[in-house]
């Protein structure tokens, strides 16, 4: 790959991000690039050494805040006409709402997946209150006497502490794992908020 | 190792590259060559993580008939690698601990 063909594709990959930072990011790879040329390196090799412009791509798209992101993506690439305007006004009462409904269900699906992390923790918890519960009574019956019940008791209460060990496990690689698949979801919105052409094969 | 811990770790590394004298971004990945591989996109990011904040500055100069960006430590940027200095003895002291702990144990 040539230094121009990289940083054309470099340069589609990061068309949806703020001029500035576009800018910015070429210069950088263009000095980079050169500065390797200039100790030796033949152009394609020193393409190659500055990596491939997917990763470099993610990598910027992930340190650009969304809210920027989308700014830059409905801001009007040239002034409205009138009718435009007129348009958009007219058509409010259907897009508004339209728009809402997105958001609100974007929002609600990020909130169940939260949820079940919640209702996962709530199992743990009450397993754990079980078992300590289950202990006292125990104790207190086998004290006034009742043994056999008493017996029976603590050994629910094991039982539960058992399980509430098995589930704070299982707890905490669920709540990881929504973490890291939040992350993930929240990068690939960007990358689709980013560049066209990325957006098509990302 | 924790992906905060190590951003971190390499914001420091790059500070200490320009400390000395103002420097590049080629020339920084190739002075921290001997001690680890850093990627472009890498430092990318942390030369604009410490521009915003404040610990480096930037400037363009010419360099061979094309534009080149310089950058410089400023004193913000000194007395974060010396914050550095000062917690990395407490983490080494906590890592020897840890060592001697071990060895205790592997002679028991």
């Amino acid at each position: 790959m040539t230094k121009l063909e990289f940083l054309d594709s470099l340069s589609e990959g990061l068309s949806g991000l703020p001029r500035e930072i576009q800018e910015e990011s070429l210069e950088f790879y263009n000095e980079m690039i050169d500065d390797r040329i200039e100790e030796g390196l033949s152009e394609e090799q020193a393409v190659a050494a500055v990596g491939d412009v997917e990763s470099i791509v993610s990598r910027i798209v992930a340190d650009v805040p969304l809210s920027s992101l989308v700014k830059e993506k409905i801001k009007p690439k040239k002034h409205l006409a009138v009718w435009e305007i007129v348009l958009l006004c007219i058509g409010a009462p259907l897009w508004v709402p339209l728009l809402i409904v997105a958001l609100a269900l974007a929002l609600t699906v990020y909130a169940v997946i939260w949820v079940v992390d919640v209702v996962l923790w709530a199992v743990f918890a009450s397993l754990a209150g079980v078992s300590l519960g289950g202990t006292v009574l125990g104790v207190l019956y086998i004290v006034m006497g009742s043994v056999l019940g008493g017996i029976a008791l603590l050994g629910a209460a094991i039982l539960c502490a058992g399980l509430a060990i098995f589930a704070f496990f299982g707890c905490s690689e669920a709540t990881k794992g929504i973490a890291h698949l939040s992350a993930r979801c929240v990068l690939k919105a960007k990358k689709r908020f980013a560049g066209r052409k990325e957006a098509s094969h990302a | 190792m924790d992906a905060q811990l190590k951003r971190g770790l390499l914001d420091v590394c790059v500070l200490a590259a320009i400390k000395n004298e103002e420097s590049y971004g080629y020339k920084i990945i190739k002075d921290m060559k001997p001690y680890l591989d850093m990627s472009e996109s890498t430092l990318y990011t942390i030369l604009k993580r410490l521009e915003l904040s404040d610990m480096l500055t930037v400037h363009t100069a010419e360099h061979g008939g094309r534009l080149r960006k310089y950058y410089r430590i400023t004193p913000k940027g000194v007395h974060r690698i010396e914050e550095f200095k000062e917690e990395w003895r407490e983490v080494m002291s906590i890592y020897q601990f840890v060592i001697k702990e071990e060895e205790k144990h592997d002679e028991a």
